[in-house]
């Protein structure tokens, strides 16, 4: 309670980062706009092309982020990984619930399939832009 | 949100601030009460529970339009204009219990919304409301990008900070104005839903 707020020169605020976060939330806007098609046109069918390019687009996106990220040296990779883990938890368990509306709906086949693989995006994106705001300025 | 901008010093950390309670990142206290929520609403989308439905949506959507527009429109710019150990200190004890509700409630109220939408045949191409709820999966899309993209990463990083045995202020104010701008455009979007879901409810 009475230790005094840190005066040290803020590193962390102007250290050069690769743009994790910005290529994630590209990521999960082309997986929410996935989403919203394939909801969309729920129960009937809808034309897969549409999401599945999506989806790629969505998965580059967060690969060549990850891959930017696995090339930083001095990062605090324990509390990424920390934060990382606990927020995929409770964002699988979100997706989960979401995919588990479409099967009770009905949903099979190809559109069931795009559908798990955007929420498998979905769970990822959110816990990765939280890992890494958070590991970003904290000290290795 | 111009006036809070300026009140947050843009650079600088706050030297000699004191820090505030050490927050707990998760009330670990809420998480059966979050269970007992998400089973229940598992159990009314399995069981096609009307009432169940309603309650969820209803309840859920009344909770978070509601605490969206308060925080982002009343206590947002108030907290905006506090100092910054102040804000540190409201941070400490309001964060962590947002970091519990909100998704609770935003999950409570889309999962529902979604089965009592294919119950009513709302999604039908040939319903009134499929223009409708199409304009609100838009915008509800666009607030959980914004949620999930940054407020909820600004919120768990100051979190993270205060948790430092010196927390930087500066780390804090630049997270918290994040914090602020983005729950006041979610407050503004939460009008919008209000107006589509009324529409929905009546037509």
């Amino acid at each position: 309670m009475t230790a005094p707020v840190e005066s040290q020169p803020t590193e962390s605020l102007s250290r050069r980062l690769p743009p994790v976060a910005e290529l994630t939330v590209a990521s999960l806007v082309l997986v929410v706009v996935g989403g919203i098609f394939m909801a969309s046109y729920f129960p009937r069918r809808p034309p897969l092309a549409v999401p599945i390019s999506l989806f790629i687009a969505s998965g580059i996106l967060v690969v060549v982020g990850m891959v930017m990220l696995s090339q930083v040296h001095d990062f605090a990779w324990q509390t990424f990984t920390l934060v990382g883990r606990w927020a995929l938890l409770a964002y699988v368990l979100q997706a989960g619930m979401i995919e588990y509306a479409f099967v009770r709906n009905h949903a099979s086949g190809a559109p069931l399939v795009v559908v798990t693989l955007l929420l498998l995006l979905f769970a990822v994106d959110p816990p990765l832009i939280i890992s890494f705001t958070v590991a970003r300025y904290q000290s290795t | 949100m111009t006036d809070q901008a300026q009140v947050i010093p843009a650079s600088g950390p706050a030297i000699g601030m004191e820090a505030p309670p050490r927050p707990q990142v998760v009330p670990v206290k809420g998480l059966p009460i979050v269970a007992i929520l998400v089973v229940a609403l598992v159990i009314c989308i399995a069981e096609d529970w009307r009432w169940g439905l309603d309650f969820f949506h209803v309840a859920g959507g009344a909770l978070w339009t509601s605490i969206d527009l308060f925080v982002g429109l009343a206590i947002g710019p108030i907290l905006g204009r506090l100092s910054i150990p102040a804000r540190a200190e409201f941070s400490a004890r309001f964060m962590p219990k947002m970091v519990l509700i909100m998704p609770t409630v935003v999950l409570l109220t889309l999962a529902a919304g979604f089965q009592l939408a294919l119950k009513l045949h709302n999604l039908d191409a040939s319903s009134p409301n499929h223009t409708w709820l199409l304009a609100s999966f838009v915008i509800v899309g666009v607030m959980a990008v914004i949620a999930l993209g940054v407020l909820e990463p600004a919120n768990i990083a100051v979190l993270f900070e205060m948790r430092k045995p010196q927390p930087n202020g500066e780390i804090i104010g630049k997270l918290m104005r994040r914090f602020v701008y983005t729950a006041g455009i979610l407050g503004v979007m939460q009008i919008a839903t209000v107006v589509i879901m009324t529409r929905v409810a009546t037509q």
